[in-house]
């Protein structure tokens, strides 16, 4: 849990970085200045804030890992755990060669998708080692006329691409149109599973509370976007980020974490709760 | 190993062209190319810089700083307009100065707001500040570079190696600093000041086009026939 509440504060720091344009105030890396505490002024501040954040993420994963391998007896979720912290280790070094090359769009976007990806994957490990999901859930057969498996995981992956559209349009490597076109596709897909999960699954409480933060985490989003739009085209002409533009766009990168993480919460639930008739 | 071959590929620098001849221009029939940049219309309102963040910045103004993207003089001209000779040269190589082309960071501004060098001229950039900056020169020909200059540090020294105008120089700390550069292959080029006015000099007659590149309204082009040790005048007219 720890984990992942610091990762969703590494997320909003990694959008602070990039909305404050602080993405180059530090030019070195691993180092910072040549130093491990270089004096927080300006961007430094958002970028080496953004350094020791990650550190904290790298430690916390180190020790998820090793208490997963020492406790798990579930052999796949000791490889989640290897995973998780293969992860954070690409993490580290993609952000700091994009800093060292001067932020390729490539780079750039990986490391803002993958951040996406891993946070969802810390909200996994929460639900996979908590008491609740050692308890017997409560399971419903899948009604065949309403299949909700492929469609969880069809937002699950519709979700992550409209991120991976955003973070490439933040580093400049797609305009934001087809983001912004992305938009109602994915918003009706998360309605499609979310309202039929609703409909014909409404009884099971787990997934009708997932159902229910999809749909709240997502509409959120939606808002929150247009708002970091329309924020972006009043201060077009801004010398240097403007505050507003800064928090609209960085809860969007943040909320887009939560809707991700939401999604793919979903998508584990109806596994663990809806089987599939025979 | 791979990626990073790659990667160091991207950031190379252009070779410069093969050896040319040395540039040979008569003193006794160059002349001197010269004009003035006029804006038409209502100046627009620069937005001012809010330098709260960082007060080391913020305690050495004493009064609010201004963006520098339109900067429209008392006699309507328009300041920092880059303006050089873009053809009509013969193809040569031409001295390079001696002096440094100094990019002064003084009050997290930097000074000049543009700036022209030569091809191969030293970039001397100095911080005197009380702040940490960094430079970062986001060249597209030239071999781009970010780094850091500590407050009141030894003087940085760059050189380009092709022509290159302009690209902006910014500073991540400081996300409101930018500057230009323009890197000429020639000694013919210039940027305007307060009276808007520009002068090339020591120009061997002939027709040439001039072209003038500012880094909000972006290029415009004409052209002069210089007489032996004449006088050619030329107007450029922007506008919002």
């Amino acid at each position: 849990m720890v984990l992942a509440f610091c990762t969703l504060l590494l997320v909003v720091a990694g959008g602070l970085v990039t909305s404050r344009d602080a993405g180059l105030s530090v030019p070195d890396w691993p180092l910072s200045y040549g130093k491990l505490m270089p004096p927080m002024e300006g961007g430094i501040l958002y970028e080496h804030g953004h350094r020791m954040v990650a550190t904290t993420v790298g430690i916390f994963t180190i020790i998820s890992m090793v208490w997963i391998l020492r406790v798990e007896k579930r052999r796949w979720m000791r490889w989640l755990g290897v995973v998780a912290l293969i992860a954070v280790i690409v993490q580290g070094v993609l952000g700091g060669l994009t800093v060292i090359y001067l932020l390729p769009w490539w780079i750039s976007s990986s490391h803002a998708a993958l951040a996406q990806l891993f946070f969802s994957t810390t909200v996994a490990i929460v639900m996979f080692t908590s008491d609740w999901w050692l308890r017997k859930p409560a399971v419903m057969t899948e009604n065949p006329r309403f299949p909700i498996h492929g469609l969880s995981l069809a937002a699950a992956l519709c979700v992550l691409g409209q991120l991976a559209l955003g973070a490439a349009a933040r580093h400049k490597a797609i305009g934001s149109i087809y983001h912004i076109c992305g938009s109602p596709l994915v918003t009706g897909v998360v309605l499609w599973i979310s309202l039929r999960i609703l409909l014909h699954y409404a009884e099971n409480r787990e997934l009708r509370r997932g159902a229910l933060t999809l749909i709240g985490v997502t509409f959120t989003q939606v808002f929150l976007g247009i708002a970091a739009f329309m924020s972006r085209i009043a201060y077009a002409d801004a010398v240097q980020p403007m505050p507003l533009m800064v928090t609209f766009t960085v809860l969007h990168v943040a909320v887009g974490a939560l809707t991700l993480a939401a999604s793919v919460a979903l998508a584990i639930l109806v596994r663990r709760n809806a089987v599939t008739a025979t | 190993m791979a990626l990073a071959l790659l990667l160091a590929a991207c950031g190379s620098a252009p070779k410069p062209e093969a050896s040319l001849p040395p540039a040979h221009t008569d003193p006794a029939t160059a002349g001197i190319v010269s004009g003035r940049v006029l804006f038409q219309g209502d100046a627009p309102k620069m937005p001012q810089i809010d330098m709260s963040s960082n007060p080391n910045c913020e305690r050495q103004h004493h009064a609010p700083q201004y963006a520098e993207t339109v900067v429209v003089n008392k006699n309507g001209t328009l300041r920092n307009v880059f303006v050089r000779i873009k053809d009509g040269l013969p193809k040569a190589q031409w001295p390079v100065p001696a002096k440094s082309a100094v990019l002064d960071q003084n009050g997290c501004v930097y000074e000049p707001h543009v700036l022209g060098i030569m091809e191969g001229q030293d970039l001397e950039i100095v911080n005197n500040d009380p702040v940490n900056h960094n430079v970062h020169a986001e060249c597209q020909i030239n071999a781009a570079w970010n780094e850091s200059q500590p407050p009141r540090a030894e003087h940085k020294f760059k050189k380009f190696t092709a022509e290159e105008i302009l690209f902006p120089v910014t500073c991540s700390v400081h996300p409101w600093m930018r500057s230009y550069i323009g890197v000429s292959a020639h000694p013919f080029f210039a940027v305007t000041g307060d009276d808007g006015s520009f002068s090339l000099k020591g120009v061997p007659p002939g027709t040439y086009t001039i072209e003038a590149v500012h880094e909000k309204y972006g290029r415009k082009e004409g052209k002069v026939t210089l007489a032996p040790s004449g006088t050619a005048t030329i107007e450029f007219t922007y506008g919002s």
